[in-house]
């Protein structure tokens, strides 16, 4: 009894000295205002997903807007959130035990000096690992995160998009067939089989991104006036008429049952480091392979400098300048092609051969300019021999060394339109992006759904910087913090800084109250040397 | 009865807690009842601490004094902007303390005391938000102190010893808010190095104008601690000579000090059985400018710079004793204790504010010669908001900080025998 008595005492002096707070943060007024948070579920691409750093990989996905968001709901009476996890951290996929998608970038060092990283140079490369995650292991059980990478806007309302059967002859996403419900279900229709309470959409990056990253190599169909997207290649624009209507059947699908949520808008392209990082202008004299050279490239194009005024176009003379900066050799297909004038008046120089290879080479290409966007995978082959290249040209009769004269990427061999973005394709991506833009707006304002303006913050970005606790992140590859290193998606940190983007759209539309995240707590780019 | 010391060391490292900084206020039972008073109470040999010029006053011709405090401390965090918050799970520690005294004649006793003054155990959770300054930290220094004592005169008396300070240093934290491993594993280092040493000294001085009221002085030297060649194990540390570290383990130098410690006070016995006391410590906090630590294998001297900046502070100590019957006397205590930490720098690793301490207690006399001493104490700090701002991230100060509450309550047990 006494011992009992001596027990109680002792658990009262335990119970009454542990600290509390006199507002815990558990208990803090925390709301969802207007709508229901319990099941949310998060629509869209790659972006939505998680994916990073060119793969789609665990920490990746833990790190996704719609997770972190999801986490914050919890205070405001959010329920579980699931996504359809990949198995490693190393990105990458198998089809039936052979790999079909790449391992994720890492950031590798290379030293200089012994062992102490001087002044490190670095470089993304793809980790060297073996992927585990395989395609064809399907998971059951719907997923709150529904973001697909690479689904374009009309995508997800498509059936069979998840068809295990149809990936490996890409009729099919990959990544979507882990998780859809069956060889026939489109993602819309496992989203709204899951009755959402909220739900957030960002999709239409694609319609335009595909086109952009690919260099404008594909169609756009705001020219044709095609509208049907069951016809359209992977590369291609998509018609904004087509975008509206898929875009208002997506809506009209997640709000049928009276739920709420959110609508983000698409981001300027040139707001992504992919197409801002590499200079037009990176040659430079001071590059000990590349300027020796400047005088015998001079003395040479000179010759055909003159070919190019007697046909009419002096405009496109190749100069490289001695003092500063030169811009890179670009083909332009919006030029007219003056390869057939070119040869008569080169072959009285050259001869008819080498006339015929000159002509064929240059017949549509010029310097870049300022308004030319420089795609970020061409920053590993620019001033690179082209292999290929020598190798067709030797085919062709010239020298090894005639040959790899003519075959340095850049110099004297033009980017293909794959590596650049032109004025007039950057203009078919703004005109359609504009058109998105004003539709998802639109239906926001229709629906009374909240909107975020993604591109006016990737702006921000862009132009200055988004200020954390730690500085700024912005758009600069690599060490601005904001984007990973595929030079597209978002890193950890910029997906905090979209999720407190996000929450503060949605307290303003649906009064709702619910705490922030520290994007510093979140992390970049990683480091490894794990690399070929 | 080599072993047996053996564990007592061990058991005083597994020692620790509280007090401004990482000071440990419990270096003896009856005053720890008393408010942690003794600098002019004459009572027990627990005055090896307090002020050994008090021992030629003692009656016996040996006393003897050993205690142990359970303390059990708790430290809550939040940040509600944030909707962050984080408890420590610090163990139960036990610091114990030893004091025997010996009068050799009328004008001299001799003592020696084992102590636990500084120390601290916080246990964050792993990888919580504040890691990236600390996710566990074990400090512990045990002190043993040979004492002379000299009674001048019948109203005065100085006293003074040698200090030997054996110390121990557990610290686990992240190496920044977001390095993590190829996996997403948040890279870490823990540092860990024991049995370092050093010497301090400590002199006292007692002045007993009349039997019931006495003014003590005791000054404690400051000890530094150096840690040459510790133990610093890594991991999580992604392969990357951009990161200048490595997976495993290396060695590590630091130092951390000690303060000295200035006590004055006086007591004043009234009503016959009445005794009132009343200390005034400053403790010079202010040697801890920060907190280096240099890692073997990497050429950076140091590489982790950790601003203190601690300030000089003061705790001021009333005590009461009450002798009830002749086998029970009942005591009682209040200070008021003063962070050294200055606002901005109030980091996780000690996230100690101002405190007020409530003590109380009992002595029972079992026998003429032995007799068993109580006490509890309980530390209320109010909330506070604080940050620590001077962690470096790419050469910008990210500040840290929140909501903290803490609070101690610590019962002890004692026992003291006279002969």
């Amino acid at each position: 009894m006494k011992n009992r008595i001596y027990i109680a005492i002792l658990a009262l002096v335990f119970f009454s000295c542990e600290p509390e707070f006199d507002t815990p943060v558990e208990s803090a007024v925390y709301t969802s205002g207007t709508v229901d948070f319990s099941n949310y579920v998060a629509l869209g691409n790659s972006l939505t997903a998680g994916y990073a750093d060119g793969a789609l990989y665990r920490t990746g996905q833990e790190n996704s807007y719609p997770n972190i968001m999801a986490q914050q709901f919890a205070f405001a009476n959010g329920g579980e959130f699931t996504q359809p996890l990949m198995e490693d951290n190393t990105g990458g996929a198998l089809l039936s035990g052979t790999q079909i998608l790449e391992n994720r970038f890492v950031l590798e060092a290379q030293v200089t000096g012994e062992g102490t990283p001087d002044d490190p140079a670095f470089s993304p490369k793809r980790l060297v690992a073996t992927p585990t995650t395989e395609i064809s292991s399907v998971l059951s059980g719907g997923f709150n995160n529904m973001g697909v990478p690479g689904a374009k806007s009309f995508h997800l309302l498509a059936p069979g998009y998840g068809n295990v059967a149809g990936v490996a002859a890409e009729l099919s996403n990959p990544y979507f067939a882990r998780f859809a419900s069956s060889a026939t279900a489109s993602v819309i229709g496992d989203a709204v089989a899951q009755n959402p309470t909220f739900f957030s959409l960002w999709i239409g990056n694609n319609d335009i991104l595909s086109y952009a990253t690919s260099g404008g190599i594909g169609v756009d169909h705001n020219d044709t006036g095609n509208i049907d997207p069951s016809t359209y290649e992977s590369n291609d624009i998509t018609n904004t008429m087509a975008f509206a209507g898929v875009y208002s059947q997506l809506v009209a699908a997640l709000t049928a049952n009276g739920a709420k949520g959110i609508l983000l808008n698409l981001p300027d392209v040139t707001s992504l480091p992919f197409f801002t990082t590499v200079p037009y202008a990176p040659l430079s004299p001071l590059d000990p392979t590349f300027g020796p050279q400047i005088p015998t490239l001079n003395t040479t194009f000179a010759g055909l400098n003159g070919a190019f005024a007697f046909a009419g176009f002096p405009e496109r003379a190749i100069t490289f300048s001695t003092t500063g900066a030169s811009a890179v050799l670009i083909k332009d297909e919006s030029l007219t092609d003056i390869s057939a004038a070119l040869v008569p008046i080169l072959t009285p120089t050259f001869g008819v051969g080498l006339a015929m290879i000159y002509a064929g080479q240059y017949g549509q290409v010029r310097q870049a300019t300022a308004e030319d966007l420089i795609l970020l995978p061409s920053s590993s082959i620019i001033g690179q021999l082209d292999v290929d290249k020598v190798a067709e040209l030797v085919g062709m009769g010239l020298t090894q060394e005639q040959a790899g004269q003519l075959a340095v990427q850049g110099v004297t061999l033009p980017l293909g339109d794959m590596y650049v973005l032109t004025p007039e394709e950057q203009a078919a991506i703004t005109a359609a992006q504009t058109a998105y833009n004003t539709t998802i707006q639109g239906l926001a304002t229709a629906n009374n759904l909240a909107f975020l303006d993604v591109k006016s913050i990737l702006a921000q970005a862009a132009n200055g910087g988004l200020p954390f606790d730690g500085g700024l992140i912005t758009s600069q590859f690599v060490s601005g913090g904001g984007f990973s290193l595929d030079g597209v998606h978002p890193t950890p940190r910029a997906h905090a800084l979209l999720t407190n983007e996000l929450l503060d759209a949605i307290e303003t539309e649906y009064m709702a109250t619910v705490p922030r995240v520290n994007p510093g707590t979140y992390g970049t780019v990683t480091l490894s040397n794990d690399v070929n | 009865m080599k072993k047996s010391v053996l564990v007592l060391l061990l058991l005083l490292s597994a020692v620790l807690t509280y007090a401004g900084g990482y000071r440990v206020s419990v270096q003896g039972q009856r005053a720890i009842a008393m408010g942690h008073t003794g600098v002019a109470v004459v009572n027990s040999a627990e005055l090896v601490f307090f002020n050994p010029a008090g021992l030629v006053y003692l009656e016996n011709k040996l006393t003897i004094s050993a205690g142990v405090s359970v303390v059990l401390s708790d430290v809550i965090y939040q940040n509600s902007a944030l909707g962050i918050s984080s408890e420590t799970d610090s163990p139960i520690a036990t610091p114990l303390n030893l004091y025997g005294a010996y009068k050799v004649n009328d004008w001299m006793s001799v003592g020696l005391g084992i102590y636990t003054p500084y120390g601290s155990r916080v246990d964050w959770p792993v990888d919580w938000a504040g890691s990236h300054l600390v996710n566990t930290i074990a400090l512990s220094a045990i002190y043993i102190q040979p004492v002379v004592s000299f009674k001048l005169s019948e109203h005065f008396s100085i006293a003074g010893g040698p200090i030997f300070v054996t110390g121990s240093v557990n610290f686990n934290r992240n190496l920044s808010r977001t390095l993590t491993d190829i996996e997403g594993e948040r890279s870490n280092v823990v540092i860990d190095d024991s049995g370092v040493t050093n010497w301090g000294w400590s002199i006292g001085a007692m002045v007993s104008p009349t039997e019931d009221f006495r003014i003590g002085f005791n000054y404690r030297s400051q000890v530094i601690l150096q840690a040459k060649g510790g133990e610093a194990t890594f991991a999580n540390v992604p392969n990357s000579p951009a990161v200048p570290a490595t997976n495993g383990t290396t060695t590590f130098d630091a130092e951390l000090p000690l303060p000295a410690e200035l006590s004055v006070g006086l007591s004043y016995a009234f009503y016959d059985k009445w005794l009132f006391a009343f200390d005034y410590n400053r403790q010079y906090w202010s040697i801890y400018e920060s907190l280096d630590i240099d890692f073997g294998n990497t050429t950076q001297n140091p590489d982790s710079r950790n601003i203190r900046n601690y300030k000089n502070s003061s705790v001021y100590r009333f005590g009461l004793q009450y002798e009830a019957t002749s086998k029970i006397t009942l005591r009682a205590g209040y200070y008021i204790d003063e962070s050294p930490v200055q606002a901005g720098y109030f980091a996780p690793e000690t996230p100690r504010n101002d405190s007020q301490g409530y003590t109380g207690g009992l002595s029972y006399a079992i026998t003429p010669k032995w007799a068993v001493d109580l006490s509890f104490f309980y530390l209320r700090f109010d909330e506070v908001e604080a940050s620590y701002d001077f962690y470096e991230e790419n050469g910008q100060n990210v500040p840290f900080g929140g909501t903290y509450k803490s609070s101690v309550f610590s019962p002890g047990i004692g026992l003291t025998y006279k002969m």
